[in-house]
């Protein structure tokens, strides 16, 4: 690993589809995502469609959907199953697979000083699986019964059952073996980011001067390699109880006219095997957004991220918090009601952490110069919208107000603004900042300014109004809701939050267009355009394999020495040798 | 239309690339770069910050102000404390959210770039870490603390003469059931379901209107694949090949008879094998006269007008069908045979049970304890007025107890809306009609409560009845002598 970088002939095949080149295999990761991004925004304005204006025509509907909504009006069986797919390209292929995939693969080997991943090889699998899994999910919604619609947790009995809805037939059984090879991908992924990290950084890179994103992907990287095989465990006995006549979560049910002949399952069974995975799998989501809304605050604040070791600390402390939390999840399935107190305590123990992090990353803000790239607005929005989408998990946490709130439109908001807007910030944070990295060009700044400042307007004008309307108790997850005259006027938010959405989505074309534009035609970039310390900025602009043209390079200091006042620059990369007399990270 | 609607999408983004591209060079005529922000623009951002917290917080109090009431006042003992531990909690989080964001915002417009200017190199602080630390630790210890103890009032046992009550859900409708005079709920069990028993109430009628129920199905199915055409044709035409002397063909004892007898005749010569030749000759014969028998009721039953065509995928899913109906009827009969106890009470408990649809009453004042069945998927029963929720678990009861404490009549006033009822909707999504599964819930005084609880119809299933017999209550109760053939 330390011989010079080496050229060779290579043709498009091996260069752009079966590389093994981390930068290149991050790329696909991320234009993967945004098109399967794409398609669940356009689902997620098609049920919102029905939401805010409940059984009205829209031609829209009929051109995309056809037999799903006939006369323009959605089916109300298509309409769970776009909600269903939704969540499940939102959480999986796009917050996942979109971060981890993209942001792990492209900066552990640059910001560790590592030529490629431990094994290239596995990384190109990794992406194959994950595309493999996308075109499966995505040819789910193409079956005569329509995709799985049981939600994206899609709970037993009724994802079971062929006979419970249309959606639990091939649908289903498409999304159960999409999710395998997804979680196939995620397993060759993880244990490669978690081996290089450990194995392969550079000269003078401790642990502690790891930057906060390598910290952050490493400790997700261990969260999906310890979970994501529950989830495998729950859907292989949900396919045999699907397949094979077993009763794992099956018990005493009498449907379609029939008394079925299994006794002995309890289908929470599968929700305690799915939330093992499901909690850990939304700080999977989240933090590798945190570690880089820390990357990229502290570069254009100028200022190191306070509070490193604390950064660190939390975030171990809610890797390891997040795994035994999942319970909140099923405080009404009726569990002991010991058991749901023993996790109220531990998730809201899980606030403490994150309370550090946010205080951490607005003390690094205070008295620093700041410098608004887009990447910088994505992250301070970032803050916003993790506090808020935070401050209401507390709500969430406490057993005896979740009664109230389970399964109802607060929990939507809630973990939209923590998911849907929060982690996307992330995400986008990321793509703006790396963007000169990956295609050695710049993405438009003024565009991104427009792309953030509608969004973050549009995505909590859709979000923060779901939280009143939960607390009135309106179920997530309804068709519609004229039934119910007990809502009064709180459904008067429906229109306001679908012309949110709307706007939204349309928004977010200033991005898809900047994004693919630039990748063409946008300003060339020069070597480290932010002036940032760490080492992929020492890369050339123009990509060779094994990342350095020559030796690998030392490191002699943490990441995070902005406006250190022993240097004349604002900036001290991590190459920098200690001057004489420095005391140094 | 829809090509001319893909042409201007098209020709759009065509241009949108030239005009970029115009963009772009003129920018660099200039010497700009991207990543370059003027200080005007760093004012703008962090201006618009401020901007937008103003904005923001704005809404969120419009929205309060307008929407912040938690639908209704509480309607249950439990719910005034889970009320007033949500106002606890959201005070505290209101004022996180405010001082937080404020603080974010603030100094995004505070701190924009300045060329002449260098950030503070501020790396942590021991002492501020701590205080920002143990503040939340010991706020949240408080929410924990407050927040358990309503939990544990709100799970603990119900008492022994709460009311009890039990929720069935299904696809996609609730039933509710009352124990009846005996105070005690039949057993239940899901083999038992027909529409005249829709819980599946044991009792001595209920097995055997379940058992009637299945054997008319299975003779139903049974008839289907007997009178199957194609399979017919084929038996009848292996019939007549084996009676016309079929070779190496299903009558593969004939030749082998012959030569046996031959061979033995001539092997052995004692009359033991005459009888062994002449009991192989009567089986011959027997089981010829049973060919022939079986083809004339072939020949009949394909002339007869219960003939059906199936696929042979329809006819495997048949016989598939009879398989689960036997092993239904054999569940049901296990049910029979269950000794209950010697008393045979669980047979009589349920006998009393009042089933009501549409709507269900409770007496205000009085603690109940819901139990919660399903027949089918998970559903939830979700009464928001009463903070009251619980998942519906089929093979897993669940339970939930309250007091109710407001009636409709006294609620219909608090909201000045004569229309208002109390509902139990279904919480947890479980198919088409998950947005539509509601039933109407009323809280009236103890004496409305004992009025409308004795017109209730107790369940009873009489064998070969078409609907189910409600009858009316009344002082005198037949008792029911559970015969041993039952």
């Amino acid at each position: 690993m330390g011989a010079k970088a080496h050229h060779h002939e290579e043709s498009f095949v091996s260069k752009y589809v079966f590389t093994h080149d981390h930068k290149m295999i991050s790329k696909q990761f991320l234009v993967t995502a945004i098109l399967m991004g794409i398609v669940a925004v356009m689902l997620s304005v098609f049920f919102r469609l029905q939401l805010g204006w409940p059984g009205e025509s829209f031609a829209i509907l009929e051109t995309f959907l056809g037999k799903w909504a006939p006369g323009g009006v959605l089916d109300r069986n298509a309409y769970l199953a776009l909600v269903t797919i939704h969540g499940t390209i939102m959480v999986f292929f796009v917050l996942t697979g979109g971060l981890s995939g993209t942001f792990s693969n492209l900066l552990i080997p640059l910001q560790i000083g590592a030529r490629d991943m431990a094994s290239g090889f596995l990384n190109m699998l990794s992406y194959w699986f994950f595309f493999f899994s996308s075109v499966i999910m995505i040819l789910s919604l193409f079956t005569e019964g329509g995709a799985a619609s049981g939600g994206w947790t899609v709970y037993p009995p009724l994802s079971a059952l062929p006979q419970a809805m249309p959606g639990s037939g091939m649908g289903m059984t498409l999304w159960l073996i999409s999710m395998v090879l997804f979680v196939v991908s995620s397993l060759l992924g993880g244990l490669n980011y978690v081996v290089t990290v450990i194995n392969l950084r550079t000269k003078g890179m401790s642990m502690t001067r790891l930057p906060l994103t390598i910290w952050a992907f490493m400790v997700t990287a261990i969260l999906g390699v310890l979970s994501f095989p529950v989830l495998v465990s729950a859907v292989v006995l949900l396919l045999m109880d699907r397949t094979m006549g077993t009763a794992f979560y099956l018990s005493d049910i009498f449907i379609g006219g029939e008394a079925l002949d299994v006794t002995g399952g309890s289908p929470i069974l599968y929700q305690h095997l799915f939330w093992f995975l499901g909690h850990p799998e939304v700080y999977i989501v989240l933090l590798p957004a945190l570690g880089i809304s820390s990357e990229v605050i502290a570069t254009n604040s100028r200022k190191p991220i306070f509070g490193y070791k604390a950064m660190v600390g939390s975030i171990l402390g809610i890797g390891f918090l997040s795994f035994i939390v999942w319970g909140h999840h099923m405080f009404v399935t009726g569990m002991n009601p010991f058991l749901g107190s023993v996790f109220v305590f531990t998730t809201l123990l899980i606030a403490i952490p994150s309370a550090v992090k946010a205080f951490n990353y607005i003390t690094t803000l205070w008295q620093g110069n700041i410098r608004f790239t887009p990447a910088m607005l994505f992250s301070i929005g970032l803050v916003s919208t993790f506090v808020t989408g935070g401050l209401t998990g507390i709500i969430l946490a406490d057993s005896a107000l979740d009664v109230n709130v389970h399964d109802t439109y607060f929990v939507v908001a809630h973990f939209h603004i923590v998911m849907g807007m929060s982690a996307i910030f992330g995400m986008l944070a990321g793509i703006y900042h790396w963007f000169p990295k990956m295609f050695g060009r710049m993405m438009n700044t003024k565009l991104g300014f427009a792309h953030f400042w509608v969004t973050i307007v549009c995505g909590y004008g859709v979000f923060f109004p779901m939280h009143f309307v939960g607390i009135a108790g309106a179920p997530r997850r309804y068709y519609e809701y004229s039934n119910f005259d007990f809502l009064g006027s709180v459904m008067d938010l429906q229109p306001i939050i679908s012309t949110f959405a709307i706007v939204g989505a349309i928004g977010q074309l200033f991005f898809l267009f900047n994004f693919f534009y630039s990748i063409f035609y946008g300003q060339k970039s020069v070597q480290n355009p932010w002036l940032s310390n760490t080492l992929e900025w020492t890369t050339p602009v123009k990509h060779v394999h094994g990342n350095w043209d020559g030796p690998l390079p030392e490191v002699h200091r943490w990441a995070y020495d902005y406006s250190n006042p022993a240097h004349e620059a604002d900036f001290v990369p991590q190459t920098t040798p200690a001057l004489a007399g420095e005391e140094v990270h | 239309m829809k090509l001319l609607i893909l042409l201007v999408v098209v020709l759009g983004l065509v241009a949108a690339v030239q005009l970029s591209k115009v963009y772009q060079l003129s920018i660099s005529l200039r010497g700009k770069r991207e990543e370059d922000i003027s200080e005007a623009d760093n004012r703008l951002n962090g201006g618009l910050f401020l901007a937008f917290m103003v904005a923001f917080y704005a809404s969120f109090i419009w929205l309060l102000v307008k929407y912040g009431s938690y639908g209704t006042p509480p309607a249950s003992e439990h719910g005034v404390a889970v009320d007033r531990l949500m106002d606890f909690n959201m005070a505290i989080i209101f004022v996180v959210f405010f001082i937080v964001n404020t603080l974010l915002f603030w100094f995004s417009a505070k701190y924009y770039h300045r060329a002449d200017r260098k950030a503070r190199f501020f790396v942590h602080d021991t002492r501020l870490e701590l205080v920002w630390t143990v503040i939340p630790s010991v706020v949240l210890a408080i929410i924990i603390a407050y927040g358990l103890q309503t939990w544990n009032e709100m799970t603990g046992e119900a008492s022994e003469d709460a009311l009890r009550v039990e929720l069935y859900s299904k696809q996609f409708d609730w039933t509710a059931r009352y124990p009846g005079s005996d105070g005690e709920f039949g057993q239940a069990n899901y083999n038992l379901i027909t529409p005249m028993n829709a819980l599946g109430i044991v009792t001595a009628d209920g097995v055997d209107a379940a058992l009637t129920e299945i054997e008319e199905k299975i003779a139903k199915v049974e008839n289907e694949i007997n009178y199957e055409k194609g399979h017919l044709l084929a038996e009848r035409a292996s019939i007549e090949e084996e009676l016309n002397g079929g070779h190496g063909h299903g009558g593969h004892g004939h030749d082998h008879d012959h030569s046996d007898h031959a061979h033995d005749d001539h092997a052995h010569g004692d009359h033991g094998h005459d009888e062994h030749a002449d009991e192989a000759h009567d089986d011959h014969d027997a089981h010829k006269h049973a060919l022939e028998a079986r083809l004339l009721e072939v020949n009949h039953m394909l002339e007869s007008d219960k003939v059906i065509i199936l696929t042979e995928a329809a006819f495997e899913a048949k016989e598939d069908k009879l398989y689960r109906l036997l092993r239904h009827r054999q569940r049901i009969q296990e049910i029979r045979n269950f000794d209950f106890d010697s008393e045979l009470t669980a047979w009589e408990s349920g006998a009393d049970d009042q089933v009501v649809k549409g709507e269900f009453h409770l007496p205000v004042g009085r603690e109940v304890e819901f139990v919660f069945r399903s027949r089918d998927v998970i559903h939830s029963a979700y009464m928001p007025q009463f903070r009251a929720q619980m998942n519906t678990v089929p093979g897993v009861p669940t339970r939930f107890k309250m007091t109710p404490t407001i009636t409709t009549d006294s609620m219909r006033m608090v909201l000045e809306n004569p229309d208002f009822d109390y509902v139990l909707l279904c919480n947890k999504v479980c198919g088409a009609a998950h947005f539509n599964m509601q039933m109407k819930v009323v809280i009236e005084s103890q004496e409305s409560y004992d009025a409308w609880i004795s017109e209730q119809g107790e369940f009873i299933v009489k064998e070969g009845s078409d609907e189910p017999e409600m009858e009316q209550a009344s002082a005198q109760k037949e008792s029911q002598t559970i015969t041993a053939s039952l």
